[in-house]
């Protein structure tokens, strides 16, 4: 456990690292970051296994920081955190597995790659309000960077848009959190202590922070209106940061949410979750359908992401212990299985044929070109859809359940959307995988024209993909190894008090 | 009353040092300067200044907190410790950028009325009565008007020189007709007996006029809108040094001075912004013109393809969030408005000094001539990368906590119901908008490639190069460490 902050330590310092072994040579650079990479792994996999669940967070640090402002670098942890620092170190792992191809400015990339994931580590492990804040922050603008300089597809476009829209989202954070601490009188940033605080606002107050911080979380969770940043930066960005983008960046919205928003003021929770809960079936039935008519391959996946972040803030939004553990759920089984389409999608199709187009693969018989590609889509895709045996069916059912007990109404909408997701994914399996199999003597000289310029699927590629794909089985067949972490955690006062949806 | 003639040299003792340290290097040019090459007089002269600025910081130390001085017209305390540092620190980051620069006609000349500019400021941190606050502003003034026309070879130098002259003139007329209105209702030149007559009188329509002369000059010295619009063509056209002292040390010296005068001298007329209704007095005043700025800078800033415009409307838009936590500073003490004010200034220092190492080996206008600094210099890359994104206020950097800080300290006194809230989120809202345009000049700096015909590598001065890392490292270390800062005035 006491090792956990060294996550976000060895994250920077590997930055750091890498950005002066980039100077030297490319695989320096690689080497760094992968050896980094491993060492966060180590750690999050070290502490879990020392992990003992219980309710509330359990202290790391606490030291004073500002005193001025009642600031204290406080870092802590519970079933939640640990659920989402272990996925962070496999999405960094994974990410710099599917990187080992970038050849310009390397040391730079994989230097601001790693200060994204140090970013993200602080937030899971923040117990202080205005920490959280500032990793949060810190983990923005790497992002503009990797988009704009490594990214495809409209990059520069991408890059600014998903920026602002992260920047604007964390205004509103400050906005809230600033007002909440300014009316508990200015003597703390301590999550438990705003909460305690927040419970003698008026009314009024507390759904206006609650407004506030949630919808700044809530927009890089991609939540429907706010969520276009998410498709074009997903489909701008090179394929790693697609890949932290959709697996880990988008759940430090919702992690946001759960933690900061909705413990804090449980009030604003009651009254807005059904318009929360509205907006997330539609995110989730949109989004779908577009992803539905999509022509470009990596916006089928975009698209599909912002699909599968409804059902978590939908799990949210209905606030009961059983719907929120399936949203955390679906936050860690999202988090891998969007990094593995990305990155079939980026890394493993367009580099080598480099078109996305639907309409161009399906004039590729790509699965006999690349069939392991094939293979690994096909599993991911099947994940995906909710298939039992991966781990988006315990997610996505755990999700449904607890949200009938709130309100069977949201549910059965709601799982329309896993119709839809099966629709879309299926599409986009045949469209590009399977799309000209039939013709066998077309598809033979096509064959004959791009099997030259395929190269075969390398190693570190192939290493990425088989973590992943182990991962999504073993907690689709033992979903309870991180539900038995996460459950105690809804047992703290803090989470009571906040998650009463369908008790009352 | 005895007044010691002792005290007052304890108290003016950085003043004196950089006065001495002016005429030394003028007498020092005088006796050894001819026959030898500009760039060898300006390491001279920049040596000398450096020389003189630390003896002033020593002098600042030495003449400590302890009060008033010389009969309440000086005040030492910690505020004054605290800008005069500052001040000091951030001339003295103008100075060592200087070499850096190097096509200046006269150089010495140039060194000489930096430093008489920085004796205006230090003086403007200390100064607590209205002839010498009016004095001291007068010396800053008059010498950055100098600084600001003093590139002879450029038209733009010329006109910024006397744009800056005929703006500021006119504000220091309405500052001294305002001062004069305020002596006539008090009958005092000091504050703490202003602020005991206008305690007595309660507001008056000549006080509100007072007032509004008062708070005109001082949008024109800081740059607020409406009273914005010599800057840009100030910043664009003023050798790049004089720019970065207009921008930093000056601000610096301006909004303690202000603060100083309108919360100590008249603070009983301040009126109430922080919740409904709006009580008349000067808060109102300050609130409108924060908000103006904001809005104007942001927004104008958006449109700019010169860097110096664009540095420029970000300027305004930075007066406008120190106006806002002027509107805080009564209460909640100067420490965020002095963290704010003073990082503020070594980011923009440094932005500047990026600009100005550039221009030396070719061209820095346009925000496209910064286009892929990362090949032509990773260091000026990295460290224009550190002072935009702490002017943006991102963390882990100064201007994050500056900013974080005086929203805080607004929100702390009234919430986010009243005026003075929706004046923080209108704040808050528009450091988006502010992202966009830092990141513009980022994209050139770091993922565009050099234009053709400019990619040739940048050479980066040491004294240049020293002083700019250690604006960089300062930054960060004030970033993750303000509390040492915010302790001073507890």
């Amino acid at each position: 456990m006491n090792a956990l902050p060294f996550t976000i330590y060895v994250s920077f310092a590997g930055a750091v690292l890498a950005l002066a072994a980039g100077a030297r040579s490319a695989s320096a650079a690689r080497g760094v970051a992968l050896l980094t990479a491993l060492t966060t792994l180590g750690l999050t996999l070290f502490a879990a296994a020392g992990f003992v669940p219980a309710a509330g967070l359990q202290t790391l640090v606490n030291a004073d920081w500002i005193p001025q402002l009642g600031v204290r670098y406080h870092l802590a942890a519970d079933g939640i955190s640990m659920t989402l620092l272990v996925l962070t170190g496999l999405a960094s792992v994974v990410g710099v597995l599917f990187s080992w191809n970038i050849t310009e400015r390397v040391g730079e990339f994989f230097a601001l790659y790693l200060a994204l994931i140090g970013g993200v580590f602080g937030v899971f492990l923040s117990a202080d309000a205005f920490v959280f804040f500032v990793f949060y922050e810190i983990a923005i603008v790497p992002k503009y960077f990797l988009i704009a300089i490594w990214g495809s597809t409209n990059r520069e476009y991408g890059a600014m848009k998903l920026v602002l829209y992260s920047f604007a989202g964390s205004a509103l954070v400050m906005a809230g959190l600033i007002w909440a601490w300014a009316a508990a009188g200015g003597g703390s940033f301590a999550l438990g202590d705003l909460a305690a605080a927040a419970a003698q606002f008026s009314h009024a107050g507390q759904l206006g922070m609650f407004a506030l911080v949630f919808t700044g979380f809530a927009v890089l969770a991609g939540m429907f209106p706010f969520h276009t940043w998410a498709p074009t930066g997903h489909v701008a960005a090179p394929t790693a940061a697609s890949m932290l983008l959709a697996g880990v960046v988008m759940k430090l919205g919702a992690y946001g949410c759960l933690r900061v928003a909705m413990v804090t003021f449980p009030a604003g929770l009651e009254y807005f979750a059904p318009v929360i809960a509205w907006l997330a079936i539609i995110g989730i039935i949109y989004a779908g359908l577009v992803a539905l008519v999509q022509e470009d391959f990596k916006f089928v996946i975009g698209y599909s992401s912002v699909s599968h972040m409804g059902f978590v803030l939908l799990g949210l939004a209905a606030a009961n212990p059983l719907a929120v553990s399936g949203a955390v759920l679906q936050m860690f089984s999202h988090g891998i299985i969007a990094g593995l389409l990305f990155a079939v999608v980026g890394r493993m199709v367009y580099e080598r044929t480099h078109t996305r187009k639907l309409d161009d693969l399906r004039a590729m018989p790509l699965h006999k070109l690349m069939p392991f590609a094939a293979v690994v889509f096909v599993i991911a895709g099947l994940a995906s859809m909710g298939m039992p045996g991966f781990s988006g069916f315990p997610a996505e059912l755990t999700i449904l359940v607890g949200t009938w007990k709130t309100s069977p109404l949201w549910a059965l909408v709601a799982a329309t959307g896993v119709l839809v997701a099966a629709a879309f994914t299926l599409r986009a399996i045949q469209v590009s995988f399977f799309g000209k199999s039939g013709h066998a003597s077309a598809s033979a000289r096509k064959v004959a024209g791009h099997a030259h310029d395929i190269t075969p699927i390398t190693w570190p590629e192939k290493a990425g993909a088989i973590l992943l794909i182990a991962v999504m089985v073993y907690v689709g067949l033992h979903p309870d190894s991180l539900l038995d972490w996460i459950r105690p955690a809804l047992e703290s006062p803090l989470m009571r008090a906040a998650l009463t949806g369908g008790a009352s | 009353m005895i007044l010691s003639y002792a005290e007052l040299l304890r108290a003016l003792l950085p003043e004196a040092a950089l006065v001495l340290g002016a005429l030394a290097i003028l007498g020092f040019d005088l006796a050894v300067g001819r026959g030898r090459t500009g760039a060898q007089r300006l390491r001279t002269a920049t040596w000398i200044g450096l020389a003189a600025v630390v003896a002033a910081i020593y002098g600042t130390l030495a003449a400590g907190v302890g009060g008033p001085a010389f009969g309440g017209v000086l005040a030492l305390d910690h505020l004054t410790l605290a800008t005069r540092l500052g001040v000091l620190v951030l001339a003295a980051f103008t100075l060592g950028l200087l070499p850096g620069i190097a096509r200046l006609r006269h150089p010495p000349e140039y060194v000489a009325v930096v430093l008489f500019a920085t004796a205006g400021f230090t003086l403007m941190a200390a100064a607590q009565q209205l002839l010498v606050i009016f004095l001291a502003i007068e010396l800053a003034s008059l010498s950055l008007y100098i600084l600001a026309g003093f590139d002879k070879s450029k038209p733009e130098s010329a006109e910024a020189g006397l744009k800056y002259f005929l703006f500021g003139g006119m504000s220091a007329a309405f500052l001294l007709f305002g001062f004069s209105l305020l002596y006539g209702l008090t009958g005092a030149i000091d504050m703490p007996h202003i602020a005991m007559q206008i305690s007595l009188l309660g507001m008056s329509p000549l006080l509100v006029i007072a007032l509004a002369m008062i708070i005109t000059a001082f949008g024109f010295k800081a740059a607020a809108a409406p009273f914005h619009l010599w800057a840009p063509d100030v910043y664009q056209g003023a050798p790049v040094s004089s720019s970065a002292l207009i921008a930093s040390a000056s601000k610096l010296a301006g909004i303690v001075v202000f603060m100083r005068l309108l919360w100590l001298g008249t603070g009983f007329s301040a009126g109430r912004v922080v919740d409904w209704p709006i009580v008349v007095g000067w808060l109102p005043l300050v609130a409108v013109l924060a908000l103006a700025s904001m809005l104007l800078g942001n927004i104008g800033a958006l449109a700019q393809s010169n860097i110096r415009r664009l540095l420029a409307y970000s300027a305004i838009a930075h007066a406008g969030s120190l106006l806002l936590g002027l509107l805080a500073s009564g209460r909640e003490g100067p420490g965020p408005l002095f963290y704010y004010a003073a990082t503020y200034g070594l980011a923009t220092v440094g932005a500047f000094g990026v600009v100005a190492v550039v221009e030396r080996a070719g061209r820095c206008q346009e925000i496209t001539d910064l286009a892929g600094l990362m090949k032509r210099s990773p260091f000026l890359a990295a460290v224009l990368a550190v002072f935009v994104l702490s002017l943006a206020g991102i963390p882990p950097l100064a201007g994050f906590f500056g900013k974080f800080a005086v929203y805080a300290s607004v929100l702390k006194i009234g919430g986010l119901g009243g005026p003075a809230g929706w004046l923080t989120i209108a704040a808050i809202a528009l450091s988006a908008v502010a992202l966009y345009y830092y990141l513009l000049i980022l994209k050139q700096a770091l993922v565009a490639s050099p234009a053709a015909g400019a990619d040739s590598a940048v050479p980066t001065p040491f004294l240049a190069g020293v002083t700019l890392l250690l604006a960089a490292a300062l930054l960060v270390l004030l970033g993750l460490f303000p509390g040492p800062v915010l302790q001073i005035f507890l």
